[in-house]
């Protein structure tokens, strides 16, 4: 018995640009990708996961995401987050999540004020979040990144906060944009929301390089399968 | 609305300016960039268009963990 695709929502915003890849790479790992548009007021109740993809939505203005955390498909991705769906926003949809409040912290311009586009290498830390299932801490990916603001704050309370509570779920190897302590990617507290700058869904495929996205995205399906299978209200 | 990054968070556009303006010859020491936003709002009073706006910096125009924020306010 061939195990059932779960569906997994990918919101474009005006501006975002990986919507597509991710989308992709979901279909390819074997879930439905459904595409949402942002002026959506709510998700389909079979979605099992939400991707929040890269990109530039709203053209940065204001600051990177603060414009899009007011869409109104953030009413449906807050909802399913507070009911402990699994969200992954990938770069911009980082910043977008942090911008809500979903995630902790901010995402700043890179210290070295370059765009940085690099495969680099990333370490796995905390394994708690859903997404992380089937990775090991110390584990090292190689996934590419492509931002100007990836450089992740938090002030030393919240940051130790989230140490110790192992919130942090990725780190670089080596320093590449200033980000604090070379924070990566992030979850929430109870793990089902998590924030990378990395692209994992553009590593998935070994034509086109690294493939250190795999895990990840083969994490969220797992969790947005098990999700479904826990309503257990369709028999398919 | 006046809105300046936070003593102590790097600000990169900041640092970037105050070179620049030390190889034109400026002898600038320190430079921070923040964001002006203007707006006008029909408001019962100054005291009340004040409170609006605090709120609007609170949940959209600035972000409390790396900006603070100054409003400056006068008739239209």
């Amino acid at each position: 018995m061939s195990e059932r695709r779960p569906r997994i929502a990918v919101v474009t915003f005006p501006g975002s640009n990986d919507d597509g890849d991710a989308r992709l790479a979901l279909e390819q790992l074997g879930a439905d990708a459904v595409a949402v548009w942002y002026a959506a007021t709510e998700l389909d109740s079979d979605i099992g996961g939400i991707v929040l993809p890269g990109g530039f939505s709203y053209g940065d203005y204001l600051r990177c995401g603060a414009l899009a955390r007011s869409a109104p498909v953030m009413n449906a991705v807050r909802e399913f987050a507070a009911d402990g769906g699994p969200v992954l926003g990938i770069c911009n949809g980082f910043q977008i999540l942090c911008e809500a409040g979903l995630l902790p912290g901010v995402l700043r311009p890179n210290r070295q004020l370059e765009f940085l586009c690099a495969d680099v290498t990333v370490v796995v830390e905390s394994t708690g979040a859903p997404i992380t299932t089937g990775l090991a801490p110390g584990d090292e990916l190689v996934i590419p990144v492509k931002h100007g603001e990836g450089n992740w704050v938090a002030d030393d309370g919240l940051y130790a906060e989230l140490v110790e509570r192992g919130q942090i779920v990725l780190r670089y190897a080596e320093d590449v944009n200033g980000s604090r302590d070379r924070v990566a990617g992030i979850a929430n507290r109870d793990g089902n929301v998590v924030g990378l700058m990395p692209h994992p869904e553009h590593a998935v495929d070994p034509l086109l390089g690294p493939t250190g996205g795999l895990p990840l995205l083969q994490g969220l399906i797992v969790a947005a399968r098990e999700r479904l299978a826990g309503y257990a209200l369709d028999p398919r | 609305m006046l809105i300046r990054p936070k003593a102590g968070i790097l600000d990169p556009q900041g640092d970037a300016v105050q070179a620049s303006l030390a190889h034109l010859g400026f002898a600038v020491t320190a430079a921070r960039v923040g964001r002006l936003v203007d707006l006008e709002i029909a408001a019962e009073g100054e005291a009340a268009a004040r409170s609006e706006v605090e709120r609007m910096c609170a949940e959209l125009l600035a972000n409390p963990l790396i900006e603070s924020f100054e409003i400056v306010s006068g008739p239209a």
